[in-house]
């Protein structure tokens, strides 16, 4: 019995001692000793790419795209897509893995500061030729890091049937009777409150759906909204090729434009689905399937959006009734502005996975963006209109969003640009968004609000 | 025996030293070591020396989770154990159906914290909609709210520690003080109150400690709303950490002041009770 005892245990040390040396060895295999293995490591051919997605909404698209990558090519593609909101923390977190994500994304010049030790230069790859227009990447110096894949727009989406409704109410008040008379703030206001005041009548519960004032839900208002006054606010300052820039180079800002994002707002939370009161509780979620089942005849959202609207179970919106209209907020001129259109979708290559590695990536993302499959795969399932030459007339995504997208930029108009890549951080966002909570619950007055926004953004930048 | 013990003692300490020192000793050194540090993920850092600590204490949103968190957790606590106590001394008296009350409430204790904390973000949200007012319309509503959950979670958990404590007490000395015309309140304070001391010091201690490390249920029931004023300690943390681009470092400088600040109330509390426990 003594003697099985014994050696019992000397298995144990010995499977002890095993797993130990295991471990310690797959310890000493982190990134910065794994120059030495780029030999054996460059001899397999299947490097397995691992790409961190940022759009939760198409995960399963990115599901299906990897699968029919691997059967054509036998390379292995990873994708973890992070929740709404995660993505830094997500990053962060998978970057410093033995297994880094060697696709990653970067939100524009903001993003690239954070990770810019991350990031390759990516100057001589095909993809960045591909780019119809260069000037859109993110670079510094002779070096480019960053590319963007999709442009987007997003406005006020309106549901055409409930309004078409309305001007042909006999109740209504004011004169007007299309969508086209509809062209700055003040027929906006007029006919939004008309119509909240005849809800019943166009059966709905309130004009626009719940403005989203959840925690991490904000970004509509926080984000995209604050993008208006501050785009006209940057444009007004001299000696920059573009807002984005400007702002960039903003050491403080003045918020001139606050109040038309008040008077936006204001229209918002007053015109709505809920109580202002109730807001802090609503998610994104909530204001689309709010439009998607009727109850509201407009929300504030991008194109990225449909997928939300189409899938909501008991959706009630026709497509071809799904149309965009800029926002207006009361600026002079406001009548010849477009939809916000840019990007803040930017690839990058982790620098810091071998090359193999590296290569394998880019391969990928060049033949997702030129391939026929690949393309196919943009253009219907991920619904992104490509910034890249590869993509011909006919390749244009056909949901409602997207065309109305297309339309708005060949209309006679002024697209806002997206000048919230020049943010300066997530801090900023969330202190703004904070605030608005505050304001839509009657807890804080708007010049409360304007502070903030102010003084935020002088300490986040000098951070 | 005690040769048999010493022979094989490497064997049987070995995998459990392993994995306390690669789950809990390497990060923590790794810890200590980034809060001196400027970083972006924990493999490269460069010194920066005091700087984070420095930053974090001129941080008004940690000095105001700090003294969120020492509300709460002195209201939960008391709270918790007063609670957790009167239901043991009721479930073992002889009442009808003990065993499943007691299983009743330590169930709570078995769902998890963001769970929970969902399941009550609805629950108060429903009943708040009544006043057209939501969880983050004031912070006293999230500190309650907060209060309410940890306490619906704990009250069980702590139950089965006093009850066990209680069932202790020899029945030859509670019937003596019958005997000698004790009433109630005198049994309670004079004897089993000293008696169930030991309990009392282990649920001071889960109590505090999880108080101070609340997080999930933080996270879930209002995530900091409104404007950071219901975030606590280990959620500030969470937030400079991942939150802010350049502060991953101070961050880590709150989790590492953080944890001297557990370490040294729990210490104090278990000293102090420890005084108060008498030999059985």
């Amino acid at each position: 019995m003594k003697k099985v005892n014994r050696v019992l245990s000397m298995l144990l040390v010995m499977s002890l001692v095993f797993i130990a040396a295991c471990s310690n060895n797959a310890g000493t295999n982190d990134p910065a000793t794994t120059d030495n293995n780029k030999g054996a490591e460059g001899a397999k051919s299947n490097e397995t790419i691992y790409y961190l997605n940022f759009k939760p909404e198409i995960a399963e698209v990115y599901e299906k795209i990897a699968k029919d990558y691997e059967a054509e090519t036998g390379v292995k593609v990873k994708v973890v897509t992070a929740a709404a909101g995660t993505y830094e923390t997500t990053l962060k977190s998978e970057i410093a893995k033995s297994e880094a994500p060697t696709i990653f994304q970067i939100n524009g010049p903001v993003g690239y500061e954070a990770w810019k030790d991350y990031t390759l230069d990516l100057k001589d790859t095909k993809l960045y030729s591909y780019l119809s227009d260069q000037s859109l990447a993110v670079t510094e110096g002779e070096g480019v890091y960053g590319i963007p894949y999709v442009v987007e727009g997003y406005g006020i989406i309106y549901n055409n049937a409930i309004m078409e409704k309305y001007f042909a109410l006999g109740t209504k008040s004011t004169a007007i009777s299309s969508m086209e008379e509809v062209n700055n703030f003040d027929t906006l206001k007029s006919v939004v409150e008309d119509m909240q005041a005849n809800a019943e009548a166009l059966g709905i519960k309130g004009v626009f759906s719940s403005t989203s004032l959840g925690a991490g839900e904000q970004w509509r208002w926080q984000t995209h909204l604050a993008n208006i006054p501050l785009f006209y606010e940057f444009n007004d300052i001299q000696g920059f090729d573009n807002a984005t820039s400007a702002g960039l180079a903003a050491n403080e800002i003045k918020f001139s434009y606050g109040n038309n994002f008040k008077n936006i707002f204001d229209l918002y939370i007053n015109n709505s689905t809920v109580k202002p009161t109730l807001l802090g509780s609503k998610t994104v979620a909530d204001s689309m399937a709010e439009f998607a089942l009727g109850q509201s005849a407009m929300v504030q959202n991008g194109n990225w959006a449909w997928n939300q609207i189409n899938e909501v179970s008991g959706n009630t919106v026709k497509a071809e009734d799904i149309k965009f209209l800029p926002i207006y907020s009361g600026v002079t001129g406001e009548e010849k502005q477009g939809l916000a259109v840019g990007t803040e979708n930017y690839f990058a290559i982790n620098s810091k996975v071998s090359e193999a590695k590296q290569q394998a990536s880019i391969a990928f993302l060049e033949w997702l963006f030129t391939s026929d499959t690949g393309k196919a795969y943009v253009t219907n399932d991920l619904g992104f209109i490509a910034p890249f030459n590869t993509f011909n007339d006919d390749e244009k995504p056909a949901d409602p969003l997207a065309k109305e997208i297309l339309a708005w930029m060949e209309k006679d108009t002024t697209s806002v640009a997206w000048t919230f890549a020049a943010f300066p951080s997530e801090d900023f966002k969330n202190s703004f968004g904070d605030a608005l909570l505050q304001y839509a619950q009657g807890n804080e007055a708007w010049d409360k609000v304007s502070s903030v926004v102010v003084d935020s953004w002088k300490s986040e930048r000098a951070k | 025996m005690q040769k048999m013990i010493q022979k094989y003692f490497a064997l049987f300490a070995l995998p459990t030293l392993i994995a306390f020192t690669l789950a809990f000793v390497v990060p923590f050194i790794m810890g200590i070591y980034l809060s001196f540090t400027q970083f972006t993920t924990v493999n490269d850092a460069t010194w920066v020396g005091l700087d984070n600590y420095i930053k974090a204490f001129s941080d008004k949103d940690f000095l105001n989770a700090l003294w969120f968190t020492a509300r709460f957790t002195i209201v939960s606590v008391v709270l918790i154990n007063v609670f957790a106590f009167l239901i043991a001394l009721l479930l073992t008296k002889k009442v009808l159906g003990t065993n499943v009350f007691r299983t009743i409430f330590f169930m709570p204790n078995l769902i998890g914290g963001i769970v929970l904390g969902y399941i009550w973000q609805l629950i108060f949200n429903g009943i708040l909609y009544k006043f057209d007012v939501t969880l983050t319309n004031d912070p006293a509503y999230g500190f309650w709210g907060l209060v309410i959950l940890m306490n619906w979670q704990l009250i069980g958990y702590m139950m089965i520690i006093y009850i066990a404590g209680i069932q202790n007490v020899p029945k030859e000395q509670l019937e003596a003080a019958k005997i000698d015309g004790a009433t109630n309140w005198v049994i309670l304070r004079k004897i089993i109150l000293p008696l169930v001391m030991p309990s009392i010091t282990i649920c001071l201690f889960l109590s505090i400690s999880n108080s101070f490390k609340l997080f999930d249920q933080n996270l879930a029931l209002t995530a900091g709303a409104p404007s950071k004023q219901t975030a606590m300690l280990a959620l500030d943390i969470f937030n400079t950490f991942y939150g802010k681009t350049g502060f991953e470092g101070v961050g880590q400088a709150k989790a590492v002041m953080f944890f001297l600040m557990v370490g040294i109330i729990v210490i104090v509390q278990l000293a102090i009770t420890r005084r108060k426990e008498i030999e059985n």
